[in-house]
């Protein structure tokens, strides 16, 4: 990487020659530099929605990029190690779309872990690939699902040489990392394409004491979200191809339903976050991981919490770990992970990442300061003291083996019906339903309900998990399909 | 040639105090520390810009924020000091030869040096014996501790900055722990007069009532402080700061103090009506 060339950022110094142009705005859009919503400029602040301007000459086009933002995504590509980076403004999830809609079409196969993010089973959907899922290793104590096991990918590719691709979560919402160089040679052994949902590991990128990422470990292509640790805007993301992908194919599938007028808040704010990370990443995920690692060491004194780090590592499942990330176990307290996480945030005013049946995860990145650490641990032994009780009645786990009955997309335009819960097992589902965070889908269109499941559902809904997905908002009510499977 | 020295109270309010020179002005790992000479006030300290004390009114502070507990509790003998660096605290403390042990927790090191170089005032009793000083955290120094204290105070800085964790939850939640069973916390608690203070007034407030079963408030005029009517927090596991306040007791120590005396302490709990209303929507 050229240090001196990442200093560069096209499209922000685009944006602020635009600015100096005083260029007097007959186009989109309507707020004419906020002139005509003041109540926005208050809220967001001149220099803000100065920049809200729309795709034109001086600016390039994100649908079709032949200069500012052709360079940026050149920078971008060197600075992760790909071929080819695409901006992306529709979220991680559009990047994911974007891997999987060019790679798999109608009724080809994919090769996957089922603990996947709702936006790979939506991309199923829209593709009509068919997913062939590998279930992933679990840990029982934790009751948290671990990466997939070799042996287990091997089989798959195996037992399905028709496989277009095999798309990986590296690493996992808990910081697991499956052995992602490995799979990547077996995938193209194979003829098939290596895809990995990197959503939780921009920092892979620029860290020496990091899990390899997946551009270095010879996958094909990966979505990365830029907005969570690499510190642009929301909804900004990126996805990285490498040497054997067609740029402009994929281009042209992402113009498929990315939109038209993509925003320069988002666009510049990945070319600020690139130039950041580019320059000064590897001190700050240095700075990261050692107030993770401090607070580990904090948490796990405090007695009752298990706040998990490298020790997993077993050479396989969990081949390697993200110690930047912090997740915590808190089933020996008695509690579940959803109740510390609903806790922290009423009675100590601590908003954590996310928590499910028996873990919660912080979210730590550039922005926190020692003393917000400090905080943290002390709210969390001070919940230990006043609601911690003996560890019974607890339902750890959060892996459900599924039974896939048809594909995610015939399953979700089916003919359905819709029926209360309980009267649901033993058919057909055509919906998504999940628990957000972290989204990952407990049913999935096309997959068999269970009372195995319900149960589950009932029990998240009960200690107060927030589910999501289904058409009935209040989530008493699931489609299924009308014809028995 | 005119300089002074001016802190915004408030955006629209701002207090100026001339200065003759400037004697420190530095930079720690946390905040901006400053020492200024000035005709009407003596010598001042201010950290990120914000008044900490001078020297012709940090009395009022510092004896209010001591003997009003001292005066109640019965029998202390372990005390914890979270903030006061500058040693106000400290100095009012070593006056009672029944306390054995003082731990400071101040988590800037360099505010304490520069102290004792430049406010002699205040932090002229770091020598003491009885005292240990730690440079650390107070919330995680606290965390540590388990019924271990007669009495703790907290003499922080405002909620904004690193004295921030010294209002939350978690930490009323810990000092609870580290108290004895009739351990009393004292608490700087901010102005209940502009808005902005009032919110962060109000908030602790609430956080303590939480915590402890007692928690009464109670006031004093300190001029240099914004709107000059400055409060305190009074939580205990126990006692009561006027039912359980021995006068006789404390006056027979025959301690001389410049604004507390036994009768200002049972004034001090009487508390303005609006006080008393804005703490009462929080209980």
């Amino acid at each position: 990487m050229d240090q001196e060339r990442q200093k560069k950022a096209p499209i922000y110094d685009a944006l602020k020659r635009f600015d100096k142009m005083r260029v007097v705005p007959f186009d989109v859009p309507g707020h004419k530099r906020g002139k005509g919503n003041p109540e926005l400029v208050k809220l967001l602040g001149e220099d803000c929605v100065k920049l809200d301007v729309n795709s034109m000459e001086p600016l390039d086009n994100l649908c079709h990029p032949i200069s500012v933002i052709k360079e940026a995504e050149e920078l971008t590509a060197e600075a992760f190690g790909a071929a080819h980076a695409f901006l992306m403004v529709g979220g991680t999830t559009s990047a994911v779309q974007g891997m999987i809609l060019s790679s798999v079409k109608q009724g080809e196969k994919i090769i996957m872990p089922r603990n996947m993010h709702r936006s790979v089973m939506g991309a199923l959907v829209l593709s009509g690939a068919v997913p062939v899922y590998i279930n992933p290793d679990c840990d029982e104590r934790l009751g948290i699902p671990l990466g997939m096991r070799m042996r287990d990918v091997e089989q798959a590719v195996l037992d399905n040489p028709d496989a277009k691709a095999i798309l990986v979560n590296n690493p996992t919402y808990y910081g697991i990392c499956s052995n992602l160089k490995e799979i990547v040679r077996l995938a193209h052994a194979h003829g098939m394409r290596c895809l990995v949902d990197e959503a939780h590991g921009t920092h892979f990128y620029f860290g020496k004491t990091l899990p390899v990422s997946a551009m270095e470990a010879g996958a094909d292509m990966a979505a990365v979200s830029m907005h969570k640790s690499g510190g642009s805007l929301t909804q900004s993301s990126l996805l990285l191809t490498g040497p054997q992908i067609s740029p402009g194919y994929v281009r042209q599938i992402i113009n498929l339903t990315q939109t038209t007028s993509g925003s320069y808040l988002l666009l510049s704010s990945l070319d600020i976050s690139r130039r950041n990370l580019a320059l000064r990443g590897e001190e700050t995920f240095e700075k990261v991981i050692k107030m993770a690692e401090y607070a580990r060491q904090e948490i796990n004194e405090i007695g009752g919490y298990y706040a998990f780090s490298h020790e997993l590592i077993n050479q396989d499942s969990v081949y390697d770990f993200d110690m930047a990330k912090l997740s915590v176990n808190t089933l020996q307290m008695g509690l579940a992970g959803i109740e510390v996480y609903d806790l922290l945030r009423d009675e100590y005013d601590i908003q954590v990442e996310f928590g499910d049946l028996g873990n919660m995860l912080a979210y730590l990145s550039v922005g926190d300061r020692p003393r917000d650490i400090e905080c943290l641990v002390g709210a969390l032994a001070e919940i230990k003291r006043r609601f911690g009780k003996a560890e019974t009645g607890l339902m750890k786990q959060s892996y459900i083996k599924p039974q896939v009955c048809c594909s995610p997309q015939k399953a979700f335009y089916a003919e359905k019906e819709s029926l209360p819960l309980e009267q649901a097992s033993g058919r057909v589902c055509s919906e998504f339903l999940m628990c957000y965070p972290p989204g990952i889908p407990i049913l999935a269109p096309g997959e068999r309900i269970t009372d195995e499941i319900l149960e589950y559902i009932v029990y998240a809904k009960e200690k107060g998990c927030s589910m999501t997905g289904t058409e009935d908002i209040e989530i008493k009510q699931l489609n299924v399909l009308k014809e028995e499977i | 040639m005119e300089l002074w020295f001016s802190e915004m109270h408030t955006k629209n309010v701002k207090m100026s105090i001339r200065v003759d020179k400037q004697l420190y002005s530095g930079k720690s790992e946390f905040q901006r520390i400053d020492v200024f000479e000035s005709p009407e006030f003596g010598r001042f300290l201010t950290l990120d810009g914000y008044m900490m004390l001078t020297e012709k009114d940090e009395f009022i502070y510092h004896e209010m924020i001591t003997h009003v507990p001292m005066a109640v509790h019965p029998d202390v003998s372990k005390v914890l000091v979270i903030g006061a660096g500058d040693g106000g605290v400290i100095r009012e403390l070593v006056r009672y030869p029944e306390i054995e042990s003082i731990d400071m927790v101040e988590i800037d090191e360099l505010v304490v040096e520069v102290c004792k170089k430049y406010l002699p005032q205040t932090a002229c009793r770091f020598d003491d014996p009885r005292l240990s000083v730690y440079y650390e955290d107070g919330l995680k120094f606290i965390r540590r501790r388990q019924e271990e204290y007669d009495l703790i105070i907290v003499d922080s800085t405002d909620p904004f900055g690193p004295g921030e964790g010294l209002f939350t939850k978690e930490f009323y939640g810990n000092c609870y722990k580290a108290l004895k069973e009739d351990g009393i916390m004292i608490n700087q608690h901010e102005s209940p007069f502009y808005q902005g203070d009032a919110e962060a007034c109000q908030r602790a407030h609430k956080r303590i009532v939480e915590t402890f079963p007692v928690s009464k408030v109670y006031q004093a005029h300190i001029p240099t402080y914004p709107s000059g009517h400055w409060l305190f927090g009074f939580a205990s596991k126990k006692y009561h700061p006027l039912k359980d306040l021995d006068e006789t007791r404390w006056n027979m120590r025959g301690l001389t103090c410049g604004y507390y005396t036994t009768m200002l302490h049972k004034g001090a709990f009487y508390i303005p009506g609006y006080v008393e209303e804005m703490l009462k929507d929080v209980e």
